[in-house]
């Protein structure tokens, strides 16, 4: 067992990178081609998960001390302050707002509020993901 | 405010997430949830105001018009409903946060409470069949936690039961939004209701129609009631009452948005079936009613008959029965809330729910004795309590569309129902007390205050019947003549 | 094309209510997964398969698949992935405080 463990260990190393780096992409191409935020949350819950079973539980635990339930809470509240955005403006709720900007770097980008709201449901996916897994899991 | 009319379902929702943030914090939960039910309440009711001021509100989310986007549409309907669920909520929330042990209240039921009003609110309120099925879902994820959240052995099982069979109501659902769309090309319930009107509801239309009859009726427990008793006996009484004031009564409002809307065509064929469904149901719920002897049996049966009885109003389909329908569906979203609160009273203070073990509870709980009685009085329709008039208006339609059998049906189970509710309250308050000063399980002191605002509004909607009345002949309006709404959406 | 994926979604809403119908939990969830795999294949194929180009930005072309099945379909299978997730929670703990996963078992009166 040890010896097939080091294996995965070690791919597991590599392959998170490669697939955390893979669902962002996902995640930004949104916009105008598909995937978006569920896809990117999900894919980056994978990376997580192939963590978890390479490692253990315990290890990841004290590598990413975070409660992915309040991770969940914070994608939906995300979500939902842009279009609480909009009803401050007094616009349709969830109208968003789209506009070419000069970034430093990157020159000029669209920026999107969709993109925000992107973000929340990414990281509301990965919190109730990583939650149900962990929550099974747990009392193994 | 364009956004009025999305006020009811984001308020409810940004304080069920916040309130994620203060999980051990729990009397800043109280606050929070209490603040956010009542700003909840305050918006709702603006949006009914305004809305008998100015007519049908609709919002095109995200700035898309219609039919493309998705409308959130409040006719005076879905404005009543909404304010109606909202002071619900909030009574069934200040009774659970007596009722309610630490380790529920720790594990988030305050935040599902609020994301079910949501999804009730947003059932209500939209204007799109396939968003009244997301709202729906989230209706039911949040009822799913509630009902299994603290994990006895009879609530998961229960749990499980219900949750199988609304994965495959919301199949049927989804099967049925398919069909619909193929059908008619487009979401907008608006829309399809003038595609329909244009085409004629043929004989695949009116299927289509008997399907969502299906899904509807399975979740309003139409006939098809086989899990509410269990499901809705499982849960604390707070919960419980949650359930049996809005769940059902969200199925009852899609069964009315539909079959007033989109196929109001074939009468002789779908509002037939409903009625006769309908006299089904308050014959087996009256039956269920006078069988047991446990409050929680007694009083799950009873919403079943309450389905029957709007549903009977809602198949004969004429203004006085439908007006009479939105007046006992009000009617019933209070009582309900109002004796599941006064029912989880009793058995918190004896200790059980079965009958013949309460005795004499009117000793030392004589105010609790007489709102229960009140209570009961209202459920079956006693004047001038708020039941009378609403009872009396769709037996009026019964008999106008002489649909005898049925209006006799529905006068029978009255009685049963008085009979059953009566039965409870002599048996737990009446006779010799088994219980010595002290020796009760709990005070129900938690129990006071929601069922004083509940019983208020009980007596209020009763004697201030012409005033709600005003209210309840503006929303029959677009049930009665659908081009109303048509042309509140599409325009 | 729709007639075969019309009869897949028959082959699936059979296996699935069989599944349904078995005692076992797992089996249960199961059945309710695929039965809403066959609802989703439905309504792809109910609407007609690809009646033109991508619905996208930038895609030149006559005429495009209509979006708004997919777009159902999406939304259905995230909803049918939080219930399927919650469930198997749901039967896990069942399990746990029955000490069985046979339905059958689980019957029994209120008061205990």
């Amino acid at each position: 067992m040890k010896f097939s463990d080091l294996i995965l260990q070690t791919a597991a190393k590599v392959l998170v990178f490669i697939i955390m780096t893979f669902s962002i992409y996902i995640l930004f191409a949104g916009h105008h081609n598909p995937g978006g935020g569920f896809i990117g949350g999900l894919i980056t819950a994978s990376a997580l998960m192939l963590l978890y079973v390479a490692f253990d539980v315990e290890t990841i635990q004290e590598i990413i001390p975070v409660d992915f339930k309040v991770i969940g809470a914070i994608g939906v509240l995300m979500a939902l302050l842009t279009g609480i955005g909009a009803i401050v403006a007094d616009v349709p709720f969830l109208t968003q707002v789209y506009r070419y900007v000069d970034l430093p770097l990157l020159g000029k980008t669209g920026l999107g509020s969709a993109l925000v709201f992107d973000l929340g449901v990414y990281l509301a996916v990965i919190g109730t993901t990583m939650t149900i897994i962990r929550s099974i899991s747990e009392d193994m | 405010m364009t956004n009025l009319a999305v006020l009811p379902i984001v308020t409810p929702l940004l304080f069920g997430v916040l309130l994620f943030f203060v999980r051990y914090r729990i009397r800043l939960q109280m606050g929070l949830a209490t603040a956010g039910t009542l700003a909840t309440l305050i918006f709702s009711a603006l949006l009914a105001h305004t809305v008998s001021k100015d007519g049908i509100q609709v919002l095109h989310v995200g700035g898309w018009e219609a039919p493309y986007g998705i409308p959130l549409v409040a006719d005076m309907l879905a404005a009543i409903l909404v304010t109606i669920s909202s002071v619900v909520t909030l009574a069934c929330l200040l009774y659970a946060f007596h009722a309610l042990d630490d380790e529920r209240k720790r594990n988030y039921a305050f935040p599902l409470m609020m994301i079910l009003l949501c999804g009730v609110n947003g059932s209500f309120l939209t204007g799109d069949i396939f968003n009244l099925f997301v709202f729906f879902e989230v209706m039911l994820l949040a009822s799913y936690v509630l009902l299994s959240l603290g994990g006895g052995r009879i609530q998961l099982r229960e749990t499980i039961k219900y949750i199988v069979i609304n994965i495959i109501a919301s199949s049927l659902f989804v099967i049925a939004i398919a069909y619909l769309y193929s059908i008619t090309g487009t979401l907008n319930m608006a829309h399809i209701a003038q595609r329909i009107a244009e085409l004629g509801q043929d004989g695949l239309t009116t299927t289509v129609s008997l399907l969502f009859l299906t899904v509807f009726g399975l979740k309003s427990a139409l006939f098809l009631f086989f899990w509410l008793p269990g499901s809705y006996s499982a849960p604390p009484a707070p919960i419980a009452a949650l359930f049996a004031a809005l769940l059902t009564k969200v199925g009852i409002y899609s069964i009315i948005r539909t079959f007033t809307l989109i196929f109001p065509h074939q009468p002789q064929i779908t509002h037939e079936i409903m009625m006769w469904l309908a006299g089904l149901t308050m014959l087996l719920g009256a039956l269920g009613v006078i069988a047991y002897w446990r409050i929680k049996q007694i009083l799950a049966y009873n919403v079943i008959v309450s389905v029957g009885f709007i549903l009977f109003g809602v198949g004969v389909a004429s203004e006085a029965a439908l007006s009479g329908a939105v007046y006992y569906l009000i009617h019933d979203m209070i009582a309900k809330a109002l004796i599941f609160i006064l029912g989880g009273a009793i058995i918190s203070i004896a200790g059980t729910d079965k009958l013949r073990e309460i005795s004499g509870l009117i000793h030392f709980r004589p105010i609790l004795g007489w709102l229960f009685f009140l209570s009961a009085l209202a459920l079956a329709g006693v004047p001038p309590l708020s039941g009378f008039v609403g009872k009396v208006m769709i037996l009026q339609g019964g008999v106008q569309a002489k649909a005898f059998v049925l209006v006799a049906l529905g006068l029978l189970s009255s009685l049963l129902v008085l009979y059953s509710v009566m039965k409870v309250f002599i048996n737990s308050f009446w006779g010799e007390t088994l219980l010595s000063e002290g020796e009760e399980k709990s005070t129900g002191k938690g129990a006071l205050l929601p069922s004083l605002i509940l019983a208020a509004l009980v007596v209020g909607f009763g004697l201030g019947a012409e005033e709600i009345l005003a209210y309840v002949r503006q929303a029959v309006e677009p049930l009665v003549d659908p081009s109303i709404y048509i042309e509140a959406v599409l325009s | 094309m729709e007639t075969l994926m019309t009869i897949t979604a028959g082959v699936l809403f059979t296996v699935g209510t069989y599944l349904i119908l078995s005692k076992t939990l797992l089996r249960i969830i199961m059945g309710m997964s695929l039965f809403t795999h066959g609802v989703h294949i439905m309504l792809m194929a109910i609407n007609g398969l690809k009646r033109g180009a991508a619905p996208l930005l930038g895609e030149e072309a006559e005429s495009y698949t209509d979006p708004v099945p997919q777009a159902l379909i999406l939304t259905s299978i995230v909803i049918s992935f939080s219930l399927t997730a919650f469930s198997l929670v749901l039967a896990y703990r069942t399990y746990k405080e029955h000490g069985t996963d046979d339905v059958e078992q689980l019957r029994g009166q209120e008061n205990d």
